[in-house]
């Protein structure tokens, strides 16, 4: 299986209430409310750690979830949420002029 | 200033005043500019309680009139090229130079299209100061500002409907937003909705959001800050395609939620609902 590596978006506005992140995207301003777990990806998403890595050695040890299905809900939520172009995915690891830095989080 | 006033009367007063008409809203006043008579009474009847001739325009719009009526159903675009914003939507164009202060409109001699540049354009000056427009009725009572917001059907219109007669109605559909060195301000504008009437050209010092559900009782109840930010970012209203701005929206947001009391109100869609308003 090919790896997948995921970066935040430039083009959004994230702020973190509590464990929840809250996204606002400045293409069609839509809004997302992101839960503890996919906030942990979120903020994971540096586009250098392949998201194996990312649920192996986070979401896993954080949330007691078995490994495989972690990957599978990781998947499905880094798919949808780079359909909105809020999230970048690319099979080889991605170079931060594509994507938002640490900076602002 | 009086509704009603007409550019000659406004002349007479204003040695100064421009052949334009000064739409103020939410305390920006905007100059719209038109060599068309019939339009430029059709704008001064639409914002009559708004206009207001000796302010100083924060921008001036040239309007030119197309003969092509095209539909508005399209999506906005709301980009930045340098100092230019370029507001664009099947039934018009617009520029504005924000170092000028000048820009132009194109449209057809259709009031709506007018209507929503300048929304756009508030919503881009009031997200450059920390303020923002909401989808949401608003009602001075007791000298504060309560904002009512709720999806299509919650009851916005109907509670403004209901208010008390010692209520000034601000807006039944989108309510302007203002931070100031004490808290935030809500204004009114004349956009309406279905109460098919323009607010009052009044502000006060916003008191509380009210989150409406229709219930079978009247019952106020606390929304914790988190809650209170995301349910508020459903109903602001903001266009631009651009990362700066949404940067500030989404801080205003937050600083106004820290701010100010959100509740949860749920009402019975009948006068008793605004015992709750105070």
């Amino acid at each position: 299986m090919k790896e997948c590596y995921v970066a935040r978006s430039r083009s959004v506005a994230a702020r973190q209430l509590g464990e929840e992140m809250v996204i606002m995207s400045a293409a069609d301003s839509t809004l997302f409310n992101l839960n503890p777990v996919a906030t942990l990806i979120w903020k994971a998403a540096d586009g250098q750690t392949p998201l194996t890595r990312i649920v192996e050695e986070q979401i896993c040890p954080e949330f007691e979830v078995e490994e495989g299905e972690a990957l599978r809900d990781a998947e499905q939520f880094v798919r949808e949420l780079a359909a909105h172009g809020i999230l970048l995915l690319a099979e080889f690891p991605i170079a931060e002029t594509n994507a938002e830095s640490d900076r602002k989080l | 200033m009086s509704a009603g006033v007409s550019i000659q009367d406004a002349a007479a007063e204003c040695p100064l005043v421009s052949i334009g008409v000064t739409v103020e809203i939410g305390g920006v006043p905007i100059e719209l500019q038109t060599s068309d008579r019939v339009f430029r009474e059709i704008i001064e009847e639409r914002y009559a309680g708004f206009v207001n001739p000796c302010a100083v325009p924060a921008c001036r719009f040239e309007i030119e009139l197309t003969a092509k009526q095209v539909p508005s159903d399209e999506d906005v675009s709301v980009i930045r090229r340098g100092s230019t914003w370029c507001l664009q939507r099947g039934d018009f164009r617009a520029e504005w130079d924000l170092e000028r202060k000048q820009g132009w409109i194109r449209q057809c001699a259709n009031p709506y299209s007018i209507d929503s540049v300048l929304r756009i354009t508030h919503s881009l000056l009031l997200a450059m100061e920390g303020g923002f427009q909401m989808h949401a009725s608003s009602a001075i009572r007791n000298g504060r500002a309560f904002l009512f917001a709720g999806v299509s059907g919650a009851g916005k219109t109907t509670t403004v409907r209901l208010a008390p007669h010692d209520a000034v109605v601000l807006t039944d559909e989108i309510s302007y937003v203002r931070k100031t060195e004490n808290g935030y301000r809500a204004y009114g504008t004349p956009f309406a909705g279905e109460l098919a009437r323009p607010g009052a050209n009044a502000s006060a010092p916003v008191q509380r959001v009210c989150l409406l559900k229709q219930s079978q009782e009247n019952r106020v109840r606390p929304v914790k800050q988190a809650e209170a930010i995301r349910a508020l970012m459903r109903h602001v209203l903001f266009f631009a395609q651009d990362d700066e701005l949404v940067e500030r929206v989404l801080d205003a947001v937050m600083h106004f939620a820290s701010n100010v009391e959100v509740v949860e109100m749920e009402f019975t869609p009948d006068r008793r609902a605004w015992e709750m308003v105070r």
